[in-house]
């Protein structure tokens, strides 16, 4: 009888899943906070991938508004329309509903600095001729408050005719207020504002006229087309308009402009417009927090700012090795406990060995510096973060352009001792491209985090942990390497702009934001995103690698079965260990690796290091999983770190291999040298040629293997 | 006179502008426009570039950009 009962569920107690309504995009200019704001609304519940085709970061998300979902996509910052830079075009590309495989917008969040109203309301005039439902949320609005500075904002929100909330993202005050106006976005219907400019609705409108019928483009693309001539917008779209409209486009555009570039006379429009909407809106509060503005002011000057720079990036190096070593302790531990697990689960042979020495030993060695890199980014980001970074490409300028850069290369170059890929991306916010060119050649020289472990190990087992006046002369040799490459960078950009300088004008225009002390959640969240990158490599390329690596050392084999298990007489253990030594030798590396030694006796290498850094060359965090992977094989597996036995490696005659000179010029080599395929693919696509790449890897190895070479043949 | 001859902590109007240098356009979007009023704050490291304050924004600009700005004080 129970089972002939159908349950019954209230409807009223079933929680109606939020449907999806929608997608919005935050737009706004750089540093206004966006980002901030994109991670408070939509949480963790975001992507990252690419535009198709090219290297611009599309950040996605889903965020709650009302009892809706609305997807969210976070543009790159922009001050106009009117791109200057790729980053600044697929920004415009999607806001114009022209960007490939990303739908049209539903509507729009603008994010606008209250520090900076004005600069706002310029981008806010274009957006609001875009005719989509909008909302504006008001960032900085408690460092507004602090410089004294009053917004009647009800009055502005009046005024403009759409929902402006201020919020500040870093605490998440009135969040809930700003989802229940983006709650309205997918009920308000396309709008029909009246224009702000109406002289260029009229043209838009008069070469719409004389388009073919049915034509797709939108009125706004024509009013961008009028404005940016030259863009390739403008260009696309005259392709498509027919003669007759394109005739109209030149008259209309005569007719507005006259003489004048048409980006001028929008800038003096737009700007107009913007102070007549603040008219009476703005004024003093009376209220100055004068600490923190001292503060600010005297941190923002030139010498305490370089000072400051400097203490910092010390600091860092430091950290990465105080700080880290625990944690790389633990690890150690763990992977090395679940190494000789698995080895006591197994039976010995092709399984166990595969992955004990092969998966484990490898892909361990390369997790381990997980916590070092992490140090790293968490610095980095923060100075990204509190705007130090802008500051100091606006101090540098001067100097960077001594050695043929821009000031904005410095943003590029501190990138780059997290990863050069990013970094050589970043190079496009630099307006000439010959000071571009000499950022992205001078990139690949900073030391990147890949280059860490390789340091980190070597230095770790070669270099005493002696303090030498408070600080440990590990530490400074890590410090010393990373001179070099700044070192490297420098001189390489200098010889670019000897070779290439034809006196052209260069620019430097960038709007300098002010320090403020990092939002956690924001640094947390871009830390995470570097880790995950991070430990997919690990678990990809280097997996793959490292798996072929230790085949390569396993196979062929020399004798069958000739490694027993462990016997207790000390002669057996011996004998052992030469039978391994000797079939390490036999193996296909082996074999490798001694038909390329000759290139490298030179420099002080043997086979096993030289089949290593050959392998390392796609990437050079290899290195460390392929000596890994070498040295477990070669050695019977035992609790020894990979330190301890480089330390016992020694050539056939009982000399010992990681002599102090060695170990330098493999540690200069490593600081030299391009070793690193997604580098060279980066370079590739930024200079649109296999040029500069070839030249690039060609230069930077002769120079790391002559370098390597100098310091063992002088200092043996 | 010139933007670039503007000392520190002065304050100036923008009267006109050449704007037959293309950098000079980006500049105008960020809100060096005429009419406005900017003051100029410190300079970096050798003189060069120049922080300019206008509208409550700070913009880094090179000596020979702002020789394209008249002023008047």
């Amino acid at each position: 009888m129970a089972d002939s009962q159908p349950v019954r569920i209230p409807v009223n107690s079933i929680k109606t899943l939020p449907k999806l309504a929608g997608t919005i995009v935050l737009v706004g200019p750089p540093n206004a906070g966006k980002s901030t704001l994109f991670n408070q609304l939509t949480g963790l519940r975001q992507k990252t991938a690419n535009y198709p085709g090219v290297t611009v970061e599309k950040k996605q998300g889903r965020l709650r508004a009302g009892n809706v979902l609305l997807d969210a996509i976070d543009l790159p910052g922009i001050y106009s329309l009117s791109p200057a830079s790729l980053d600044e075009r697929i920004a415009v590309d999607v806001l114009l509903g022209r960007q490939h495989a990303t739908q049209r917008p539903d509507g729009i969040l603008a994010v606008l600095d209250a520090t900076r109203i004005q600069q706002g309301l310029y981008l806010l005039r274009q957006l609001l001729d875009l005719q989509l439902p909008l909302v504006v949320a008001l960032t900085m609005t408690d460092a507004s408050q602090r410089r004294g500075l009053r917004l009647d904002i009800p009055a502005l929100a009046e005024r403009l005719g759409v929902p402006v909330v201020p919020v500040v993202a870093t605490t998440g005050e009135n969040l809930e207020q700003l989802r229940s106006a983006l709650a309205e976005i997918p009920h308000t219907p396309t709008s029909q504002r009246s224009h702000s400019w109406p002289a260029l609705q009229a043209a838009a409108r008069a070469v719409l006229a004389k388009a073919p019928p049915r034509t797709s483009i939108s009125q706004v693309e024509i009013e961008r087309a009028l404005i940016d001539q030259h863009s390739s917008l403008a260009v696309e779209l005259a392709a498509s308009l027919g003669q007759s409209a394109v005739t109209e486009l030149a008259t209309q555009s005569q007719q507005l402009f006259a003489a004048a570039p048409a980006l001028a006379t929008e800038a003096r429009y737009g700007h107009g417009w913007a102070r007549d909407q603040l008219q009476g809106l703005t004024g003093d509060s009376g209220f100055v927090s004068t600490i923190w503005n001292r503060m600010l002011t005297f941190a923002q000057q030139p010498v305490p700012a370089m000072l400051l720079f400097f203490v910092v990036m010390f600091m860092v190096f430091q950290a990465v090795f105080a700080w880290a070593t625990p944690l790389m302790d633990g690890i150690d531990y763990v992977m090395s406990g679940l190494g000789q697990w698995v080895q006591s689960l197994l039976p010995a042979g092709l399984v166990s060995s595969l992955i004990v020495d092969g998966i484990i030993a490898g892909v361990g060695s390369v997790i381990i510096f997980l916590p070092q890199i992490m140090i790293l980014f968490l610095f980095i980001i923060m100075l990204e973060d509190s705007g130090y970074l802008a500051r100091s490409a606006f101090l540098m300028d001067r100097a960077m352009r001594a050695l043929g850069m821009s000031g904005q290369s410095v943003i590029p170059l501190v990138a780059s001792f997290a990863c050069a890929v990013p970094a050589i991306m970043s190079t496009r916010v630099i307006a000439t491209p010959r000071e571009r060119l000499a950022t992205i050649l001078a990139t690949p020289f900073i030391t990147c985090s890949a280059r860490l472990p390789v340091y980190a190990l070597l230095i770790g087992a070669f270099v005493p942990a002696t303090p030498y006046g408070g600080f440990n002369l590990q530490g400074m040799v890590l410090f010393g390497l990373y001179l070099l490459g700044i070192f490297g960078a420098g001189i390489t950009a200098l010889i670019v702009n000897k070779l290439l300088s034809r006196g052209e004008h260069t620019s430097f225009v960038m709007s300098l934001p002010d320090f403020r002390v990092p939002n956690i959640r924001t640094v947390l969240m871009q830390l995470l995103d570097r880790v995950r990158v991070f430990l997919r490599r690990a678990g990809r390329v280097i997996f793959v690698v490292t798996v072929i690596v230790w085949a390569l050392a396993y196979f062929p084999r020399s004798e069958p079965a000739a490694i027993q298990t462990a016997s207790d007489s000390s002669v057996a253990e011996t004998r052992q260990n030469e039978q391994a030594a000797a079939q390490l030798e036999n193996s296909f590396l082996g074999r490798a690796g001694k038909f390329v030694e000759p290139v490298f006796k030179p420099l002080g290498w043997d086979w096993k290091v030289s089949s290593a850094v050959i392998a390392g060359f796609p990437a050079r965090e290899i290195m460390v999983a392929v000596l890994g992977t070498i040295y477990a094989v070669g050695d019977q597996a035992d609790e020894q770190t990979l330190a301890q036995r480089l330390t016992e490696s020694t050539w056939p005659d009982g000399r010992t291999v990681f002599t102090l000179p060695m170990v330098l010029g493999l540690l200069v080599f490593y600081a030299l040298c391009l070793q690193c395929v997604a580098t060279i693919a980066v370079m590739r696509r930024e200079t649109n040629g296999w040029r500069w790449p070839v030249i690039a890897w060609v230069y930077m190895t002769s120079l790391g293997y002559l370098s390597a070479l100098l310091i063992f043949q002088l200092f043996s | 006179m010139t933007l670039a001859e503007l000392r520190t902590g002065e304050r100036a109007e923008i009267t006109s502008i050449n704007t037959h240098d293309p950098t000079v356009l980006r500049l105008m979007v960020l809100g060096l426009v005429e009419g406005v009023s900017v003051v100029q704050g410190k300079s970096a490291l050798g003189g060069d570039p120049l922080e300019v304050h206008v509208a409550g924004c700070a913009l880094s600009i090179r000596r020979e950009q702002a020789r394209c700005f008249e002023i008047k004080q």
